[in-house]
């Protein structure tokens, strides 16, 4: 195992009483994209603010690059690119100009060498073409992707991404991922948070599940999946409660979650439950590997979070 | 970090004063309409108007009086409008410091270079009153020039307290408070329309602890070619209110922005 780019030991994050990060552990190794997955609320974005030396830890310890946190905060914000979680793009500049505003907050010099580096960023991020355009001008997908370019400005050697495609349409979301995997083959280490479990399942090669401050796993999403869940999934829709007592009843060999009027049946071998599936009632049902997002309700529970 | 800690100040300051000044040379045109056409308004309006009936003030016409104490004010005036609604704007709205927050770029230079960037525009305001002063034929002699690091001083002593409102104002009717409560009473008392010793005496020593009347006692014989009086006192009043809200400012911000 290579030298971790962070390790963090018992990070925790007080606001008054209110406990943002609570006491958790973590290591991220290079050249991975290391996600953190969890609810609103669960202390992801205050754990980033915290590697950034945005916000004050109330005790642990941080290293970033080996450097300590708080203290160095400036050298290793030198060597990180962030995109936050709402964009805050300069509406006072066009889109090229954005690029070598950030440049100078970095200290870059304003050479050949960054006019060339803006034309490729604004290659990868598919912005050529509007360059002069305002900020304003630009689609959800556009500014994020700008937001992206702003992001590697510095040649970082970490990114950290804060709910990357949040608010995103799907073919958008398809782009981003795309680049971010570009960045990770490059060998380009990628932290983010993430509520979607496709984007936390396609992306990160291990992560952490957070809920209330706490990390309450860590592995790959295959690892994760198999400490947690059975192998397989039937998903009932349209299930009265009435039915539901009968498929308790009858229905063997398999635990039975239920999340407002759909049935999870978790089994290691779903033929038998399928086959009385298929015999029974007008059932629409679905029959599928499990995923994270099955690991993700098992950790986190299934109320409402706010 | 200790958010009471004393403020670093690096080159990346200047990174802030450049946006802002890329920002502004966008805008020339409306900005100098403003920075020429308000003063001569004024001058030829109230310096004509009122000189008429007044003659001479201070051993020196109106015109001369005036011109000389609105050089000061507007640099005041000036860095207050961009350290607030300007600021403000860039601090919360428009998340420009978040962004930059990111970078190594941070609050102590962001505020430095907000700083540098106020009293560039005082500086520029000041200059432009006094080129329009000089064809009003009120400008003596080439001891002038040092106006211009005189209005440099008065916008960074102002540009400071705007910052400190900017930090606790919700929105923009905030600043309300702060232009009539102290911006416009400062601008009354402070020797701009008429000498400071004609207040009562208890009035006149509570205006000097203002910074007002210390940038219209500089600007006044610079421009007009009579004797400074205690210049270092003034220099020093304007210097220690520029530093003391400067780490003000950078305290307040840390405060809201750094969770």
């Amino acid at each position: 195992m290579p030298d971790p780019i962070i390790s963090a030991h018992a990070l925790t994050k007080h606001y008054g009483d209110y406990v943002a990060v609570d006491n958790i552990d973590f290591n991220i190794s290079p050249g991975r994209c290391f996600g953190f997955l969890g609810p609103n609320g669960a202390g992801k974005t205050t754990t980033l603010q915290i590697i950034l030396g945005l916000a004050q830890l109330s005790s642990g310890e941080l290293k970033v690059f080996d450097l300590p946190i708080p203290e160095k905060a400036r050298e290793i914000r030198a060597r990180i690119g962030v995109v936050p979680q709402a964009d805050n793009l300069d509406p006072d500049f066009t889109i090229a100009e954005n690029l070598s505003i950030y440049a100078s907050y970095f200290r870059l010099a304003q050479d050949q060498a960054l006019t060339d580096r803006i034309d490729h960023l604004l290659e990868f991020a598919s912005l050529s073409e509007r360059r002069n355009a305002k900020t304003e001008t630009l689609s959800g997908g556009m500014k994020r992707r700008l937001t992206i370019a702003r992001a590697l400005i510095n040649d970082p050697e970490l990114v950290i991404l804060d709910e990357p495609t949040t608010g995103l349409d799907p073919q958008a979301r398809h782009v981003i991922w795309g680049r971010l995997n570009e960045l990770r083959d490059k060998g380009t280490t990628l932290l983010l948070t993430t509520h979607y479990m496709e984007e936390a399942e396609r992306l990160c090669d291990e992560l952490v599940i957070m809920d209330k401050g706490k990390i309450l796993d860590q592995g790959s999403p295959t690892e994760l999946i198999k400490r947690h869940v059975e192998p397989e999934v039937i998903e009932l829709r349209g299930v009265d409660e009435a039915t539901l007592n009968t498929i308790r009843a009858r229905v063997c060999d398999c635990r039975i979650e239920n999340l407002g009027n759909s049935v999870y049946c978790y089994t290691h071998d779903a033929a038998a439950q399928l086959n009385y599936f298929h015999n029974e009632h007008q059932l629409t049902f679905m029959h599928r590997p499990a995923g994270l997002e099955d690991v993700f309700l098992k950790l986190t529970g299934r109320e409402l979070r706010d | 970090m200790n958010i009471w800690a004393l403020p670093r100040i690096r080159s990346n300051a200047f990174a802030i004063w450049h946006r802002n000044v890329l920002v502004w040379r966008r805008l020339l045109g409306p900005a100098m309409v403003l920075n020429f056409g308000e003063p001569t308004l004024y001058l030829l309006g109230l310096g004509f108007g009122l000189g008429a009936f007044i003659g001479e003030m201070g051993d020196m016409p109106y015109m001369s009086f005036l011109a000389s104490g609105i050089i000061a004010s507007s640099a005041m005036t000036t860095a207050s409008f961009e350290g607030m609604y300007s600021v403000f704007t860039r601090m919360v709205p428009q998340r420009t410091y978040e962004a930059i927050m990111a970078t190594p770029t941070d609050i102590d230079d962001i505020m430095a270079g907000e700083m540098l960037w106020c009293a560039t525009k005082s500086l520029i305001s000041g200059v432009a009153i006094l080129i329009v002063a000089a064809f009003l034929d009120v400008v003596q002699g080439w001891q002038v020039l040092w106006v211009i690091p005189t209005v440099f001083l008065i916008g960074l002593c102002f540009a400071g307290p705007a910052i400190v409102m900017s930090s606790f104002a919700r929105n923009y009717d905030f600043f309300n408070y702060y232009f009539v409560l102290i911006i416009t009473p400062m601008f009354i008392v402070s020797g701009v329309f008429y000498p400071v010793d004609t207040l009562p005496d208890t009035m006149q020593s509570l205006v000097q602890l203002l910074p007002l009347p210390h940038a219209v006692a500089l600007t006044r014989p610079l421009v007009t070619g009579q004797e400074l009086v205690q210049p270092l006192l003034h220099i020093s009043v304007l210097s220690a209110y520029a530093i003391i809200s400067y780490y003000i400012a950078v305290v307040l911000v840390r405060k809201k922005l750094l969770v």
